[in-house]
């Protein structure tokens, strides 16, 4: 642990309005592993960060706008510093769209929505996604954009040829097909547990971390070395491992600035493909 | 993370002081700053790192740096082009602006003299001045890595008063991020991004910034002032050097037009692209 300087909330718990085939915490309508937290809940943690000088805030799940004091979270997180939201899309109703844009011109620190989508077109994206997903995201996506709001889209490897130049450029352009004349565009790895374990593979026993040769700088890249997770259940390493109990390190945020074991495979990916599950 | 540790401390009475962003081989820049420095008056002047970058014939910044006995610190250019390193450790995550980085990366390495490289190396990567009782950290970045974006939307006040704290400073002062901010917090400290003279701000005006700090009777103040130079003469260098016309455009237009992908949403949604 370097310093706490991103602050995690898995907002909607494991609850999520749809169930992809890849998703590292199987999140589906029914999985209630993690609850949702409250503005309440969110309110005290944002007191405990405020001491300790977080620097920005992550809000994931599940999908965070299925959350109903999503909005007013937000208004109290944009109070104290910069948040980051992490959706499906599929929720952002005009309605939703222009109330972020009020809560983001009234604040002093930056508003991101990060809008996830799992290919090039509606077939690729709903094979993993589900059904009439892709339609839903691109009415997210027109409301965004009349709202003003220039989202970051990810995209897992799973989209194919996406981790290319060409298919980079291609992404690029399809994102400015949505009415983004600024696109933005993340590429993300795909963690080898939950769901995904059974679309593609689980790690294999060689996939491990040694913190032996593991330099400062190294270790700086790693998510466990700046940020921790909020759950219902109490505060977890990183947004990655919140299915590991022995990843839940305290019930403050204060008692969990410590090191952690790099004993699991997404450990493995973490490091090595330098992924940043930060913006 | 590269802790950096102060490597140079100077006393210093100097209760105005002015802040010199990233240069990024805007001689002509730097020439009109130091002439509007002399005119309005300072009692120390600094350099805050990337002498090099973006602009054309890199060795005539360091060159006039020396002759004035310009004091300052290293960038992530600096330290990059001292150690011999591949690329400029800008600390972009996005493939585009790498590929523009390592454009100007390798324009600027390539026609740096060995001689200027070498001096960039003694370079101290931190500088702690002492100021009517005010602890003043010039850092490139931020105090605890040169290559750390401190923009103004995501850098809030706990996050600050933590740096602050950390490094024992009660005035931070950094550049790297290409736009400039002040931001006086509740205790007493204060963080300052001198911006840069390299390019303008982003704004659609073709003038750069550098910062004039005043410390008196335990007030800071840091005033912003406006630089207009001959950016038409500096675009004509550059396209003689076939520098690329991504970079041109930004001097002649003041838009951003590459590097951009590291911009917050607020920031990003006020230039035009």
């Amino acid at each position: 642990m370097r310093a706490l300087d991103t602050l995690w909330f898995q907002v909607a718990g494991t609850i999520c309005n749809i169930t992809c085939t890849h998703c590292f915490i199987s999140c589906s309508p029914k999985n209630r592993s993690h609850e949702m937290l409250s503005l309440t809940d969110v309110e005290t943690r944002l007191a405990e960060a405020r001491l300790l000088g977080v620097r920005d805030y992550y809000f994931t799940g599940g999908e965070p706008f299925m959350n109903r004091d999503m909005l007013p979270i937000l208004a109290a997180t944009l109070r104290q510093g910069p948040a980051t939201v992490l959706t499906n899309g599929m929720l952002l109703r005009k309605e939703v769209c222009a109330e972020l844009r009020r809560l983001s011109d009234e604040s002093e620190y930056s508003l991101d929505i990060r809008v996830s989508l799992d290919g090039f077109d509606r077939e690729s994206h709903d094979a993993i996604r589900g059904a009439g997903v892709w339609d839903r995201v691109m009415i997210g996506f027109r409301n965004l954009a009349d709202a003003g709001i220039n989202p970051v889209i990810t995209v897992t490897e799973a989209a194919d040829g996406v981790g290319s130049n060409e298919g980079r450029a291609r992404f690029l352009e399809i994102i400015r097909s949505f009415g983004f004349d600024k696109p933005r565009l993340k590429v993300l790895a795909l963690f080898r547990i939950g769901a995904e374990e059974t679309r593609t593979r689980a790690y294999e026993s060689w996939e491990r971390l040694t913190i032996d040769g593991m330099s400062e700088a190294d270790a700086d890249v790693l998510q466990c070395s700046t940020s921790r997770m909020v759950t219902s259940k109490g505060v977890y390493v990183c947004p990655i491992l919140i299915e590991q109990s022995a990843a839940k390190m305290g019930e403050t945020i204060a008692e969990t600035l410590r090191p952690f074991p790099l004993a699991y495979g997404a450990c493995h990916t973490c490091w090595v493909d330098g992924v940043s599950c930060r913006t | 993370m590269n802790k950096l540790s102060p490597q140079s401390s100077v006393l210093s009475p100097s209760t105005r002081i002015a802040l010199i962003g990233g240069i990024y081989s805007n001689y002509q820049a730097l020439v009109a700053t130091l002439s509007d420095i002399a005119h309005r008056g300072a009692d120390a002047t600094y350099f805050l790192g990337d002498l090099g970058a973006f602009g054309p014939h890199p060795d005539r910044v360091p060159a006039l740096l020396i002759e004035r006995g310009i004091p300052g610190i290293q960038g992530n250019y600096e330290e990059s082009l001292a150690s011999g390193a591949s690329d400029c450790n800008c600390g972009y995550t996005d493939p585009r602006d790498n590929v523009y980085a390592q454009l100007s990366y390798d324009y600027t390495s390539e026609h740096t003299s060995n001689a200027y490289k070498q001096w960039m190396g003694t370079l101290p990567k931190q500088l702690r001045l002492d100021v009517d009782r005010k602890r003043v950290l010039l850092s490139h970045g931020s105090p605890r890595r040169i290559n750390e974006f401190l923009w103004r939307s995501t850098s809030p006040d706990p996050f600050l008063a933590r740096l602050c704290d950390e490094h024992d400073a009660d005035v931070i002062v950094c550049t790297h991020t290409g736009l400039h901010w002040h931001k006086a917090l509740g205790d007493g400290c204060h963080v300052v991004n001198a911006g840069v003279i390299g390019r303008p701000a982003n704004d659609g005006r073709t003038n750069v910034w550098y910062t004039m700090l005043t410390i008196a009777n335990d007030d800071v103040a840091a005033e912003f002032i406006p630089i207009d130079y001959d950016h038409a003469a500096l675009a004509r260098e550059m396209r003689e050097e076939r520098l690329p016309e991504e970079f041109i455009e930004t001097i002649e237009t003041g838009w951003w037009t590459t590097c951009l992908e590291a911009l917050p949403p607020k920031e990003r949604a006020r230039g035009r692209f």
